[in-house]
């Protein structure tokens, strides 16, 4: 089976102002299957939004392949094919809506893919019910808080019709409320419309319900696996700067007091529990 | 403070006026100034002031609104009026030194000014009545037989949505770095206004910076979204002109016609 994204030897370099390349990926081979939940974490500069613009094309490899559902990213024949494929939402809502209606802003992805009228009337009402928006479509984007800004933003994605979203830090500039929303709509999209995601975080927190996380370092995947093996090496991920969720934070701290806790549990439910079964 | 600026200075609303096709208001409101400036007789200048009357009646605004919108043209209508009454030869009925007023003179000025006024008013009724965005899709359709020249038509449509889009957006982060300064001892209110200017400008270097990384990133997720240009490219609300735009275009003729008759008949 072949992943919807697929990148082989993938490499890439920035170069600084002055003169000399800096190496942002260094040989990355990663696979995303259809219908998978993909969490990226790393620590600033580790090169995860490097890598998410690769997705859509928007950056080429330096070296190597990056295939997104069998087509190659440098095919310049490709791209609006493979744009609308996979989705990009970005972290500040207020620099990608387009337009001051909001059902203009989400109608601006069919119009570009050259729909008819009446398909992106269908299209942009579809994806505001999706996000729960539907009732804002006359409102002007400024006026909206910020979460519900990003929930446009993913509506305006969603109107592609995309078979994959990749979220480059999407919760990064919202409030807690903002943040709980938009979470829960990407767990949405990927329950009821089987939608990839590619859910690229530092917040630690977002990732727990990720079916994998990859941890990227200096360019490299430095852990990869599920968000239970990944959240128990907690000396690996504070040595690359990552912290830890506080649930398994919680319970490290309670093993060092002499408690025996497994650190599997990482929602707040079952950490609470794994504690409420020991003391018992 | 930055706050009060309303934008575009469009009144929401459901009337006849509101609902006409933007296209025809602009090709109205053209017609509206030849029309005007045809005007010789007080006759023609009376139907003109009649009509739009009667299109603000119909347009059920505020007559306060209107009378908002003339204030910032009133010095220039005031001191046209002045100029006209000084200027224009005629016989005097009034003189002292150098100066000397005509009837020829008051005649002149009084119409300058209701010229004016109907001018401005008759223009911001467009404005007053149809959407920045409606606007905007209106010049990109009636400009589009320039694309056989190519000429941009679609890029400069697209760029004035997205100036409006970001009008609101720049004004917030004004407010808010104009409030970081202030909180660390800038001073905007006091002074000359070269001083004042001068304390600008650290507001606008930030503000032209994040400007800048904000067109960066729309530009990225515009590109996301499948944006390749005009060609292509659908919309998924058209303009349609319905049987009132024709009626509406069809009164506009006629007043033209109207004003000509006048001219000639008296």
């Amino acid at each position: 089976m072949s992943g919807i994204i697929e990148t082989q030897q993938l490499s890439f370099s920035y170069r600084e102002t002055d003169g000399s390349e800096r190496l942002t990926l260094n040989g990355l081979d990663i696979a995303i299957q259809e219908g998978e939940f993909v969490a990226i974490l790393g620590h600033n500069g580790s090169g995860k939004s490097t890598l998410a613009k690769h997705f859509n094309a928007m950056l080429l490899p330096a070296g190597g392949r990056v295939l997104i559902g069998g087509m190659d990213t440098a095919d310049e024949k490709l791209v609006l094919e493979i744009r609308r494929l996979v989705g990009m939402v970005f972290q500040n809502p207020d620099n990608q809506l387009v337009a001051n209606v909001v059902e203009e802003d989400v109608a601006f992805a069919p119009e570009n893919l050259g729909c008819a009228p009446d398909e992106i009337r269908r299209r942009v009402d579809d994806a505001l019910n999706a996000v729960g928006m539907y009732e804002y479509r006359e409102h002007a984007p400024h006026r909206l808080s910020g979460g519900q800004k990003q929930r446009v933003a993913i509506a305006g994605t969603l109107a592609m019709k995309p078979r994959c979203i990749v979220f480059d830090e999407p919760t990064a500039m919202l409030d807690p409320l903002g943040r709980e929303h938009v979470v829960g709509l990407i767990h949405k999209l990927r329950e009821e419309l089987g939608v990839t995601i590619v859910l690229i975080t530092h917040h630690m927190e977002e990732a727990i319900g990720a079916d994998r996380i990859l941890v990227l370092n200096a360019g490299e995947v430095a852990m990869e696996g599920t968000p239970r093996e990944i959240f128990t090496r907690i000396a690996d991920l504070r040595e690359i700067g990552l912290d830890v969720p506080e649930t398994v934070l919680l319970m490290d701290e309670l093993n060092a007091r002499g408690f025996g806790l497994e650190l599997g549990a990482l929602t707040v439910e079952e950490c609470a529990n794994a504690i409420l079964a020991q003391l018992q | 403070m930055l706050k009060d600026i309303t934008l575009g200075q469009f009144f929401p609303g459901n009337s006849i006026v509101h609902r006409l096709d933007p296209r025809t208001k602009l090709a109205l409101t053209l017609f509206y100034i030849v029309a005007l400036f045809m005007c010789k007789s007080y006759f023609a200048f009376a139907l003109m002031a009649v009509v739009l009357v009667a299109i603000i009646v119909a347009s059920q605004l505020n007559a306060r609104v209107i009378l908002k919108g003339l204030k910032p043209v009133a010095i220039i209508i005031i001191v046209t009026a002045i100029l006209n009454i000084f200027l224009t030869p005629g016989e005097p009925i009034f003189e002292w030194w150098i100066i000397s007023i005509s009837v020829e003179g008051i005649i002149m000025a009084v119409l300058m000014a209701v010229r004016l006024i109907l001018l401005v008013t008759g223009t911001f009724m467009v404005s007053y009545t149809t959407s920045p965005l409606a606007l905007t899709d209106a010049i990109e359709s009636l400009l589009s037989p320039l694309k056989k020249l190519h000429f941009p038509v679609h890029e400069l449509a697209m760029m004035m949505s997205i100036a409006l889009r970001f009008i609101p957006t720049l004004i917030e982060e004004t407010d808010k770095i104009m409030s970081a300064q202030k909180a660390r001892g800038a001073d905007f209110e006091t002074g000359n206004i070269l001083r004042r200017a001068k304390a600008m400008l650290p507001i606008l270097v930030p503000l032209f910076i994040s400007a800048f990384s904000r067109a960066d990133e729309l530009a990225d997720a515009m590109e996301s979204r499948c944006y390749h240009g005009g060609i292509g490219r659908t919309r998924m609300n058209t303009l349609h002109a319905e049987a009132r735009d024709y009626v509406a275009l069809l009164g506009g003729v006629v007043i033209i016609g109207a004003v000509v008759a006048l001219n000639i008949l008296l």
